[in-house]
């Protein structure tokens, strides 16, 4: 029996409405109890002045293994998550070959169990080998593990094939998470459409190639009774429309990246590739919907879409260069500093949405400290300063645009099934 | 044939720039110092004729990635009228087809020992890269629809020239403003020197997002017209469109195409510049185009001159 005390931290656990100071007891790789006195336990963590959290989740990850292991494993990917303070992932299955099958799931979790970091969640493909043409197996997926389904990269183009899938996952219960892109519309683009793209002579991907399908998406949803979560929201247009369907108790739920509530296109004009990914950075009215979506709960998830790329394949001409940026290792800081620090949102509010709310999406039994539960926790100091130093990433890729960023806060301890993954003094 | 150097002098103080990617950056005071050493040039070499030895020994390449027959022979010309070596490279032939990435190219070029690299590229924001990554000097010649800095000051020096100032005269840039990179130069460029700037064109190549940068929209060349002094026709860039813009070529030139008719409602003294190539019949029509209005081989000419004034002016500069 291995006891673990975490005392005298702020525990946020939005997932039971817990915000006080008290001690954390855990037994065995579960949560045991509060308010448990020092007293000789294996391993007693002093936590005051510090959040204790349900482990971090993030729901939208590329691991890029297998395929494309020069940009990130599953064994890196998942370093870089723990570094983040990140627990537990959900990875995307835009791998070479895709997770359509039962044997890729189980591959992806025999990895990640050896690797032995954070817990994966697999995501698994809409369609056979990601084609947008005919439905995967997904029942059979469904019993390898996966816990959603995806065809992210791409969209699921084809709506009946978007229609069928809604209403065959009806039967397990399990969302369809798309990425929302008229390809007709973004053909060529390399940034957002708008005056930096115009000045720029950079060919443009209109807020309305989110926002129509977007529309598409919900408007299945709503017609089959099927679970859409919107991947990556960036528009304003896209965050109203989630906004209205949410009134009409469509089973609508959306996530958004760190990114698209900093940054805006304006960033393009260094031509630097990190600045590049899919969908694009927008306007500054798009950064404030955003979090205007954070907070009154339009947008339940904050989650990264890390997307690594080798340094080679990002060091090209900007049409060249790949979509998509690191987030594992900054997106807590960027929380903090961008939304906590400036009053957007409650640290309650903000660990929600990177804890039980990516958990609820999923279906997944994380995201909580109540009695019981995998003892999960990441433990955060919310006043530590750092400097983003992409040197330092435990990732395998370095495309990260926030390279000598000063943030505040960063996950100090982080504990995964009730062993200290991370302790960073 | 050759002549004194010492008619130029030295690099003017205002100057200090190692690399020239485009004129968004630039400030009135520095595109003046390239237009007045243009001048200069252009007077001591007779018209751009004759050698004025003041590069001897360095050597300028010419990376151009995408066709071009003009600027790649002004800029070779102009370096060697400053007796400048030149080596050309083309991206077809090269190590590029066998998977060499840009960087990589630029470099190996470089460490040959070039002083300049001019480089054109299709798309924007390569010149910027390569100015990152060498330690030479960067001249871009044009990348994708963004800049085309030399183009936007030829097209300036000979708007000044028939004209004496800039300020108070309106320029209309007729044609496929969203796919034109001299369209961006010279907006950059006349807005700075005092003139008043209209883009004219259909409404899918001309975005009403220009007025945010305080420059006239209008999709009528014909109410435009009588206000005009100068009108710099620009080509329908044809390749660099997925989907065609307007519905023929013909309904085009019906709306736009400068013509005998339309000159006689324009101002007596009009300047048509066009930046070549030109599709006669469809942005011009070959009376116009070979007309006493047109001043398109002026501005060829003084290519040349202004190619010679800024790679004189950047080979000064941090060496």
């Amino acid at each position: 029996m291995s006891k673990l005390l975490i005392k005298n931290g702020r525990v946020i656990d939005p997932s039971q409405g817990l915000d006080r100071t008290t001690n954390l007891l855990i037994e065995d790789g579960r949560i045991a109890g509060y308010d448990v006195s020092p007293n000789g336990q294996d391993v007693v963590i002093d936590a005051a002045g510090k959040l204790v959290a349900p482990g971090l989740i993030d729901m939208h990850v590329h691991l890029r293994e297998p395929g494309r292991e020069e940009d990130e494993t599953i064994a890196t990917g998942t370093a870089s998550a723990l570094a983040g303070g990140f627990t537990s992932i959900a990875c995307i299955p835009n791998t070479e070959p895709p997770i359509d099958t039962q044997a890729t799931v189980e591959f992806i979790r025999h990895q990640a169990a050896l690797a032995d970091n954070c817990n994966v969640y697999v995501v698994a493909c809409v369609s056979k080998n990601r084609e947008g043409k005919e439905l995967a197996e997904l029942g059979q997926l469904v019993e390898a593990g996966a816990v959603a389904f995806s065809d992210d990269g791409s969209p699921v183009y084809d709506p009946e094939l978007m229609r069928r899938a809604f209403e065959y996952c009806l039967m397990f219960d399990k969302p369809i998470l798309n990425h929302a892109e008229v390809r007709e519309l973004t053909r060529g683009g390399v940034m957002h459409e708008g005056l930096a793209s115009l000045i720029l002579g950079l060919p443009g991907m209109p807020a309305a190639a989110e926002d129509v399908m977007t529309s598409r998406d919900v408007t299945l949803a709503e017609a089959t009774g099927g679970r859409i979560h919107i991947m990556h929201v960036s528009t304003s247009g896209s965050i109203e429309i989630i906004r209205r369907a949410k009134r009409r108790n469509v089973r609508v739920t959306t996530e958004v990246c760190p990114h698209h509530f900093t940054l805006t296109d304006e960033c393009l004009r260094s031509f630097d590739s990190n600045y590049k990914m899919s969908p694009p950075l927008r306007g500054k009215r798009d950064v404030e919907a955003c979090i205007a979506g954070l907070v009154d709960g339009t947008i339940d998830v904050i989650c990264t879409d890390h997307a690594p790329h080798a340094l080679e394949k990002k060091m090209r001409e900007l049409d060249q260069a790949p979509f998509g940026i690191l987030g594992l290792e900054t997106a807590l800081g960027l929380v903090v500093t961008q939304l906590i620090e400036p009053g957007h949102l409650t640290w309650p509010q903000a660990i929600e949405k990177m804890t039980i709310n990516p958990a609820k999406v999923l279906g997944i039994p994380k995201g909580t400290l109540a009695a019981g539960a995998d003892a999960d926790v990441t433990i955060v100091d919310p006043n530590s300063e750092w400097t983003v130093d992409p040197g330092e990433f435990r990732s395998k890729s370095r495309n990260t645009p926030f390279g000598g960023y000063r943030l505040r806060g960063r996950a100090e301890t982080v504990i995964v099934g009730g062993k200290v993954k991370v302790r960073r003094e | 044939m050759s002549i004194e150097t010492s008619e130029i002098g030295g690099i003017p103080a205002v100057w200090t720039r190692r690399h020239l990617l485009g004129l968004e950056d630039l400030s009135a005071e520095e595109l003046n110092c390239i237009l007045d050493s243009a001048a200069t040039f252009k007077e001591a070499t007779a018209g751009c004729k004759q050698k004025l030895p003041v590069l001897t020994g360095r050597t300028c390449a010419n990376l151009f990635f995408e066709p071009s027959t003009r600027t790649r022979t002004s800029f070779s010309l102009a370096a060697r009228r400053l007796g400048a070596d030149t080596v050309d490279f083309s991206a077809s032939g090269s190590s590029l087809s066998k998977g060499e990435t840009f960087i990589d190219t630029a470099k190996n070029i470089e460490a040959m020992g070039v002083d300049f690299v001019v480089v054109r590229h299709h798309t924007p924001g390569t010149p910027h890269l390569l100015a990152q990554n060498l330690d030479c000097s960067v001249l871009n010649a044009g990348d994708g629809p963004h800049e085309h800095p030399t183009q936007g000051l030829l097209d300036i020096m000979t708007i000044r020239e028939h004209r004496g100032e800039l300020a108070g005269l309106t320029v209309a840039l007729v044609g496929d403003i969203a796919h034109s990179r001299t369209a961006r130069s010279n907006i950059w460029g006349l807005k700075k020197l005092g003139a008043q700037v209209i883009v004219c064109g259909p409404s899918t190549l001309v975005s009403p997002r220009w007025q945010e940068l305080g420059v006239e929209v209008s999709y009528s060349l014909d109410e435009i017209l009588p206000r005009c002094d100068v009108l710099n026709l620009l080509r329908i860039q044809f390749e660099r469109q997925s989907t065609r813009p307007f519905p023929s070529v013909r309904e085009y030139a019906h709306l736009y195409a400068m013509n005998r008719d339309r000159m006689q409602r324009a101002k007596d003294d009009i300047l048509i510049l066009a930046p070549g190539p030109i599709n006669r019949g469809v942005e011009i029509t070959p009376d116009v185009a070979d007309g006493p209005h047109s001043v398109i081989l002026h501005q060829v000419t003084n290519g040349l001159a202004i190619r010679m004034a800024v790679l004189w002016l950047v080979s000064g500069a941090g060496g």
